[in-house]
């Protein structure tokens, strides 16, 4: 596609390049031109300054007249001249195509192979789990963490808690088409501080972490009202719609009450929170081999 | 009478004001430059205060060298060499002492707003609006005062480095314009009038041009007059003055793109940036020629005199810097070079060894004689401060050199398996080493500069403020 509005804007570029190229041109042949005598101008400024006029050293000229020739010929072979696409052809992105394409051929035996194998026989292939820490240490551990184990608001891959699903088929799903899970503010739904806090100590008491026991009765009855349609009755989770199991002990947003507390008061993700939560997708970033290998990956760090 | 007697002196308090603070506002730049080179080592430095983090401080850093320091030695350099090669008194001292005050409080609020945290986002022009404006009025009064007295000179010619100033002048004024133009929201907030590409465009057109015409143009001005006045030569090639003066100012103005090859901007915007920046090679070889050329025939006084070793040092890395420049903007070596620290190690050796070493030796003249004096209160401390900051800037360009040529090589490695050889995160353990010895190179041309502040306080303890008659007899035009 052009990048001119009208054919007038080509045509500018065109010729004011030209005109300038031409003027430098016409610079050194008309200085160059005047024969006269290296010695002193006439000038005298502030008492002594004074000046020489040697000619244009040749070396000079000639660096000077090669670079303007090279300009000529690399604007005959490239695009420059406006719209002018150049006799080479060349595009930065048909050359980014040329070298990915070059890649692709190089690589695409293997993936082929990879891509036969199932995701646990690959899990266990050591030419391929190389490759993929490769792959997640480029682009995955920026998040995850070199190691895997995330950070907060981030997701510990080697926690074996798996809000999105743990299975193959999840994961593969998570990497490619990305994560955005919702958690609604519930502070002023829960009545305040104290139900907030009354639902974090339910909470802390399904996998028994400390938690003051004088809210826990009111906690239970505000969790079946207000959080078990997407925690679940057992508080389990629903790895559908991302909701976590609250009963495991993994904490990816903080294990601390006050985390916690934040979490339920201003949710994740909503107008409220503070930031974005997001795994993005990997689709169209990496290859579906790439993706496969990463799934197999991710897979067996818990799974091997 | 007094007026008239007032009249016939060359406006030094001006000059004299501009000078000092230039050696000031360079010990601060340099400061902030040396705390960010231990932030990049040791990420603490910062305090965990906001107003110390590495992104605040590092335009504060670029701002203070380039506008704060570099832009006082022009304004004091400019003032000085207009009045004296036109013979002629500063055109309005009201004028000319608003220029002062007025970039003096563009720098104390630049200093401020980046510290807090307001910022534009463009590089070199991150201040916000109501500066921007400030910054405006302050150039189009120093324009005034300085084409008034090019207006008033009493030589028939007007003189080589008062060209140079004169195009810094006029493009600065447009570049600044035009690239600052905003939509403003708040005091404290605006957003760029123009989106995208175009932006981006606007912003390298001026952003290069910031090192094309205020660090090259300003600093090929002072380098005309003080060159030959201290080698007491006559400049080498008028003839050469005349080709790369024009051929300069003209390519300079197409090779903004160069800092975006390889990106969104199209194709023959990458060309034209890359194949004017490599014609910028012979324009910019020719101030270096006519400066060593200058020079030469003074050559037995580099031994004892150290502004002439500033002066030929400057002009060195000036040809270097000139060379690598338009060898960066190949799009193959582009492609390796962009965005690793081989950038910021050519950029320091523009800035340090030629902007920051012709402003040395132009300061090292000016100073004493701003003062009744021909020379500096020790000329050994400036030999001393010659050596520290040349070590200093060896060590730093040649570490950022190894870095980045390293950075570029990582990055771009890939296995057989098409997978890449490096994460970033071992790339930046890779470096480290040589952010040390950046570190070191940095410090010790910090060190330079205070031996200089030193120097310049026992100068002027020694002399006294004077303020020198204008000569009145025309020079002869044609002796």
């Amino acid at each position: 596609m052009s990048d001119f509005t009208s054919n007038f804007w080509s045509y500018y570029i065109a010729i004011m390049t030209v005109v300038g190229l031409v003027f430098c041109a016409w610079l050194l042949v008309a200085v160059g031109r005047d024969k006269g005598k290296a010695s002193e101008t006439t000038h005298v400024w502030d008492g002594d300054l004074t000046e020489l006029n040697h000619q244009l050293p040749n070396w000079w000229r000639w660096l000077f007249w090669v670079l303007l020739i090279f300009s000529v010929g690399y604007l005959i072979y490239y695009p420059g001249l406006g719209s002018f696409k150049g006799l080479g052809n060349w595009t930065q992105t048909g050359q980014f195509d040329k070298e990915m394409a070059a890649l692709d051929n190089q690589t695409r035996p293997m993936y082929d192979r990879f891509m036969a194998m199932n995701v646990e026989d690959l899990a266990k292939d050591q030419q391929a789990m190389g490759m993929a820490e490769r792959i997640f240490q480029n682009n995955c551990a920026r998040c995850h963490g070199s190691d895997a184990r995330g950070f907060i608001g981030f997701p510990n891959l080697r926690s074996g808690a798996w809000s999105w699903g743990g299975e193959p088929a999840d994961i593969e799903q998570s990497v490619s088409g990305g994560r955005t899970g919702f958690m609604p503010p519930l502070g002023e739904t829960l009545g305040g501080e104290l139900g907030v806090n009354a639902v974090v100590a339910y909470m802390r008491s399904l996998s028994g972490l400390d938690h003051d026991a004088s809210l826990l009765l009111r906690g239970e009855i505000l969790y079946e009202d207000n959080c078990a349609m997407c925690h679940g009755t057992d508080a389990k989770g629903m790895k559908d719609i991302g909701a976590s199991d609250l009963t495991d002990g993994v904490w990816v947003h903080g294990g601390s009450e006050r985390a916690m507390a934040k979490v339920v008061e201003f949710g994740i993700n909503s107008d409220l929170a503070d930031g974005d939560f997001a795994m993005p997708a990997y689709q169209g970033v990496l290859s579906r081999g790439q993706i496969y290998l990463l799934t197999a990956y991710v897979w067996g760090l818990t799974n091997r | 009478m007094a007026m008239t007697s007032k009249a016939e002196q060359f406006n030094y308090t001006v000059v004299r004001q501009f000078a000092i603070m230039a050696v000031i506002w360079g010990i601060v730049g340099l400061l902030v430059g040396v705390v960010i080179s231990l932030q990049l080592l040791w990420p603490a430095f910062n305090f965990d205060l906001p107003w110390l983090t590495y992104g605040r401080l590092r335009p504060l850093h670029t701002n203070a060298i380039i506008f704060a320091f570099g832009g006082c030695a022009l304004f004091a350099t400019s003032y000085y060499i207009v009045q004296r090669t036109c013979q002629a008194r500063l055109f309005c001292d009201k004028l000319a002492s608003f220029t002062f005050w007025g970039w003096q409080l563009v720098i104390l609020l630049a200093a401020l707003s980046l510290v807090f945290g307001f910022t534009s986002g463009k590089e070199y022009a991150e201040l916000e609006w109501p500066i921007d404006i400030l910054i405006a009025v302050v150039w189009v009064a120093y324009a005034l005062v300085y084409f008034g007295t090019i207006v008033k000179r009493r030589t028939p010619h007007i003189y080589v480095a008062n060209w140079f100033f004169g195009a810094m002048i006029l493009a600065v004024a447009l570049l600044h314009i035009v690239n600052s133009i905003a939509i403003p929201v708040t005091l404290f907030k605006s957003y760029s009038a123009y989106a995208g590409v175009q932006d981006a465009m606007v912003q390298w057109w001026y952003g290069h041009n910031a090192v094309g015409f205020f660090l090259t143009a300003g600093f090929l001005g002072m380098m005309y007059y003080f060159v030959p006045k201290q080698a007491g030569r006559p400049i080498y090639s008028y003839r050469l003055s005349i080709v790369h003066f024009w051929a300069l100012i003209f390519t300079y103005m197409w090779a903004g793109p160069h800092h975006l090859l390889y990106t969104a901007v199209p194709d023959w915007a990458q060309t034209l940036g890359m194949i004017f920046s490599l014609i910028l090679l012979a324009p910019s070889w020719g101030g270096m020629i006519n400066g060593i050329m200058t020079l030469s025939g003074a050559w037995h006084k580099l031994r004892s005199d150290p502004i002439l070793k500033f002066m030929i040092v400057a002009l060195s890395f000036y040809g270097m810097s000139t060379f690598e420049g338009p060898a960066l903007s190949v799009k193959t070596i582009n492609a390796l070079a962009h965005y690793t620290d081989w950038i910021v190690g050519h950029v320091h050796s523009g800035a340090l060894g030629w902007v920051g070493f012709i402003t040395m030796a132009s300061l090292y003249y000016l100073i004493p004689r701003l003062y009744g004096r021909t020379e500096m209160w020790s000329v050994k401390l400036v030999n001393t401060h010659f050596w520290v900051a040349t070590i200093g800037i060896v060590l730093y360009v040649a570490a950022l050199w190894i870095a980045g040529v390293m950075q570029g090589l990582m990055w771009r490695s890939v296995n057989v398996d098409g997978t890449l050889t490096y994460t970033f995160i071992e790339g930046v353990k890779a470096s480290y080493p040589f952010y040390v010895i950046r570190l070191v190179g940095g410090v010790l041309y910090f060190l330079g500069m205070l031996l200089m502040f030193y120097n310049v306080l026992k100068t002027i303890g020694q002399g006294k403020a004077v303020d020198v008659a204008v000569p009145t007899a025309t020079a002869p035009a044609n002796a």
